[in-house]
This record gives structure tokens, C-alpha cells and sequence, in this order.
């Protein structure tokens, strides 16, 4: 488990960005719950951290991609592939995110940068 | 309704073919395209796709998983709408009867008259547009872009980094200053000087020189811009010839309510052919945005399930992007009656800031450079102040 921040520091309606290798995005929603998915946009290099965040919903921050931040599921294009979700925990007040074994989906682009090294 | 059809097979058909199955709609669903491809994604043609960095299996809308249960009717024009009838007349002679249509069929790029059958001159708006572009600008050599607009200016940094020589000329004294007010117009087209791409304002062009193929751009002072490639990027107008004499009123496109509905039952309109009813400016507003394309058709398939009796919409602000030289331009609202824009974090120079542009004390639209985070933020309360008023 990585730790992430305190759940005191991350208001309702705020995300926080984890610069693990890919990023991961904790989300705390209006309605008080927490998820975490992978931070890159799977349609282009955007940070969902960024974004816009509705109900269980965030909106990538430049092309407007929906995804379902409970199953990671793309809710509007131009995004096609679901981007990945992780498990978040909470123990005495910090925050901590179970990364998912699964691959990521991530943006050509930033397949490409990380399959050259060049990251 | 049994039969719907959508003509049009880019983003807005294929979102209000989604929106009638999501819907319930069950009966009958055609798709009509002028193209012969599925629907793509237009935004990367400029960009990444012009640059060689993304295929066409990326470009593609739809999801492999995805079967919306439709006759898909591509590479044939539609030509008519017969009122009596109900029924739509296509190029290649066939009829398509549909008690529901949706208008999506889009916009064209305007070409400079007098230049067609002149090798080297193109338009950028479609994908067969793009690849022929790509495999000119990989020859190298001068590219000339007519026109400062949005589409010019990612044309012209995509063929700078391609290392291309790059001249942008436009009319205006500022490029944008339509879309953007005449400071942040100049503002943002300063990123031609910073990365070295001439940039000829004020001056118009008077025709293109040479034989089979071009080879310079003559402007109307008397200069001549040596070319071997050029673009015409002075927007587009709107597809909508094919509906003359049908009884769907035409005014800059398909004259549109709040709700897409149009002047004949059973018809309504989207994307970039539809001039909507903006309740944000009392008037009515043709939006060629990718994000109004995604959006109002599900406005506009609720009026058509509802036989015309939609709620009106009460659309987000338009928003847009653009991408030039590495930097992200984002831009939400309407900046045509803004009576004062301000810096308001980060700073122009640096060419990372976020500017607000209000009308008597109130925020109408928001400019971002570089600031994605930031700009997420005003434009969800810009939306919220827009929607709730």
C-alpha cells in the first residue's frame, strides 16, 4: 500500500495527485466517498487530478473524456478504453491506495515515452 | 417513430445515435456519411495525426465493444429532404423514409476561389484532407498558411516541428480576435515569433501564383510569399444546401431552438450545421466546437422522442481547445461583449496564465495557457453561474 495524504487534507470535491510511475489520482467526492484511478487521461496525456469531478464522475481537464470513477468505465469519447481503478484505504485518518495489478491503459503517447525510457 | 435517421456520421451524428439507444429508442436507427470512414475524431488531424504520432485506428469514436444496432449508409451525400414524403434522397439514387431526423451534417472548409486544380494548395478538414497534407509536409520545403485561425495556427506548429519553414498570413490586424478579443488574440498568436514562424497580419491575399503547383502566395500589398506547400485556413461553412426548399428554415446554418428543434416536426439539428437559440446571449449562435457537438445532441434526440416537446436546454458555456508549439490554449464563454479581460494568476509572458473577461463586473469567459488545473476550476464555476441564472 502507498500512502497518499491525510483524508483532512483532501476536502470533499478535491483530488490529489501521487507521482508514483504512472501517476494515480485519489478522488474525494462530494458525497464523501474515495476512489483512485491511474491519473493519465488512456485518451492523451492530460492529468484527471485536473479534471473536472461530478458525483462519482471526472471529466479529463482538456478534451472533456468522462469516466466512471467506480469501475473506471469511459462514460463520454474522445477517451475508448477504461482507464484503471485502484483500491482506496483509510486507516487512522491517512489515506493509503492498493495498487491494481492489472495493466494500465495509457495514451499512445505516453506508452510510447515510457517504452523509450525517456520518461 | 420506427425510423430514424441521422445524416451526418461525425461526432454529433454518432452522439445523438448513442443518446436515441440510451434513451430507449428502439426502432429503426440509419446513419447516413458523406465520408466513407466511421466516425473519427477530427481535433487530431492538426495535431498529432498531421505530425505522424497518431494513427487512424486511434482516431476512431467508436468503441471496439460498441454495436448501436444501426444501418450504417457511408460515402454517399444526402441530397434532399422531401416534407411529404419523409424521406431522404441520397447521391447514389436511394431514399431513405424516416419519421425522425437528425441534421448532422457538419460544415465545410472554404476554399480560396480560382484555386482548385492547383497541386500543393489544401484545406484541412476531413481525414482523406489530412493524410494528403502529411504527406506533403513530409517532402519539407515553405509552407504558407492563409488564415491565423485556430486551425492555421496548429497547422503551422505541427509543420514547424516537422521543420518545415513556416509564414502565417492573416487578414486581420490580429489574429483570434474573434474568438478571443483583440489583446489575448495577440497574445496567444505571439507564439508564431517565439518558436521563429512569420506571422504577416493586416494583409489580405490576393491569389496563388504558379503553373501546375503553387508557388507563392500573392498578397494584396504587392508582396509574393514563395511556397511550396500551402493551407487554406479560413473556417467553414455550413452543409446545409441539401435542405433547400424542405421547409426547415435555414439562417447560418439550420435555424435552431434552445432544444435543436427546427422549423419542421420530426427534424432537429446538431453540431456544427446547427444555429442554435443561445439563452446566454438572447440570440441565436452556430457553435463549431467539439464539445457542442458531443453535448446538445442529447438535447436535441430528447425533443425528437418527445415529438418537439423538449425542455429547453440550458447548454454549458461553449468550450474549447487548442494545442500550438506544446502549449495548451483552453478557452470557455463568449468573449464578444466582454468590456474588460484580466490576468488573473501566472502571467502572458511566460506564456502561462489564466485571463477572465467580464461584462460589468461578471465573468463571461475564461482563458487558459498552460493552466489546465486552474482553468478546470473556473470553468466549472463559470458553468455553475451560467446554468443555475
Amino acid at each position: 500500500m502507498i500512502p497518499a495524504c491525510r483524508l483532512a487534507d483532501l476536502p470533499r470535491g478535491e483530488a490529489h495527485r501521487l507521482d508514483v510511475d504512472p501517476p494515480v489520482a485519489v478522488f474525494h467526492t462530494d458525497d464523501g466517498e474515495l476512489f483512485a484511478v491511474d491519473d493519465t487521461c488512456t485518451h492523451q496525456d492530460a492529468s484527471l487530478a485536473d479534471g473536472w469531478l461530478e458525483g462519482c464522475e471526472v471529466e479529463c481537464p482538456l478534451h472533456a473524456s468522462k469516466f466512471d470513477l467506480r469501475t473506471g468505465a469511459v462514460d463520454a469519447p474522445p477517451a475508448k478504453l477504461p482507464v484503471r481503478t485502484h483500491e482506496v484505504v483509510v486507516e487512522d485518518g491517512m489515506l493509503y491506495v492498493r495498487l491494481s495489478t492489472a495493466a494500465p491503459n495509457l495514451p499512445p503517447c505516453v506508452s510510447a515515452r515510457l517504452a523509450g525510457g525517456v520518461a | 417513430m420506427r425510423t430514424v435517421a441521422v445524416v451526418g456520421a461525425s461526432l454529433a451524428g454518432l452522439s445523438a445515435a448513442r443518446s436515441l439507444r440510451k434513451r430507449g429508442y428502439d426502432g429503426r436507427l440509419v446513419l447516413v456519411g458523406e465520408e466513407s470512414h466511421r466516425p473519427y475524431d477530427r481535433p487530431p488531424l492538426s495535431k498529432e495525426f498531421l505530425a505522424g504520432t497518431l494513427g487512424e485506428a486511434e482516431l476512431a469514436l467508436e468503441r471496439d465493444d460498441e454495436d448501436l444496432q444501426a444501418e450504417w449508409v457511408l460515402g454517399t451525400r444526402a441530397t434532399g429532404l422531401d416534407r411529404a414524403e419523409r424521406a431522404i434522397r441520397l447521391a447514389d439514387g436511394r431514399e431513405i423514409r424516416a419519421d425522425g431526423v437528425v441534421v448532422a451534417t457538419g460544415a465545410a472548409a472554404r476554399i480560396l476561389p480560382g484555386t482548385e486544380g492547383l497541386a500543393g494548395v489544401h484545406v484541412l478538414r476531413t481525414l482523406d484532407d489530412a493524410r494528403a497534407l502529411r504527406d506533403e509536409l513530409a517532402l519539407g520545403g515553405r509552407l504558407v498558411v492563409i488564415g491565423g485561425g485556430f486551425i492555421g495556427a496548429e497547422v503551422a506548429s505541427t509543420a514547424h516541428a516537422l521543420g518545415l519553414d513556416v509564414t502565417v498570413v492573416e487578414a486581420a490586424p490580429t489574429p483570434l480576435a474573434g474568438p478571443l478579443g483583440g489583446a489575448m488574440g495577440g497574445v496567444v498568436s505571439a507564439l508564431h515569433a517565439d518558436h521563429g514562424v512569420r506571422l504577416l497580419c493586416g494583409v489580405g491575399v490576393k491569389g496563388l501564383s504558379g503553373e501546375r503547383r503553387v508557388d507563392a502566395v500573392l498578397l494584396e500589398d504587392g508582396r509574393g510569399v514563395p511556397a511550396d506547400t500551402v493551407v487554406v485556413g479560413v473556417g467553414a461553412r455550413p452543409c446545409v444546401d441539401w435542405l433547400d426548399g424542405s421547409g426547415v428554415a435555414l439562417d447560418n446554418g439550420v435555424k435552431c431552438g434552445a432544444d435543436g428543434r427546427t422549423t419542421l416536426a420530426g427534424v432537429v439539428a446538431v453540431g456544427d450545421c446547427a444555429n442554435w437559440y443561445d439563452p446566454h446571449t438572447g440570440a441565436h449562435r452556430r457553435v463549431e466546437h467539439w464539445t457542442g457537438a458531443l453535448e446538445r445532441p442529447d438535447t436535441a434526440v430528447a425533443t425528437l422522442l418527445a415529438g418537439g416537446a423538449g425542455e429547453p436546454g440550458v447548454p454549458r458555456p461553449a468550450y474549447f481547445w487548442s494545442d500550438q508549439y506544446g502549449v495548451k490554449i483552453q478557452f470557455v464563454g463568449h468573449a464578444a461583449g466582454a468590456d474588460d479581460v484580466t490576468v488573473e494568476a501566472g502571467s502572458t509572458e511566460d506564456r502561462s496564465f489564466l485571463a477572465v473577461y467580464r461584462r460589468a463586473g461578471r465573468p463571461v469567459a475564461v482563458l487558459g495557457m498552460n493552466q489546465p488545473r486552474l482553468f478546470t476550476r473556473w470553468r466549472k464555476q463559470l458553468t455553475s453561474a451560467a446554468t443555475v441564472s
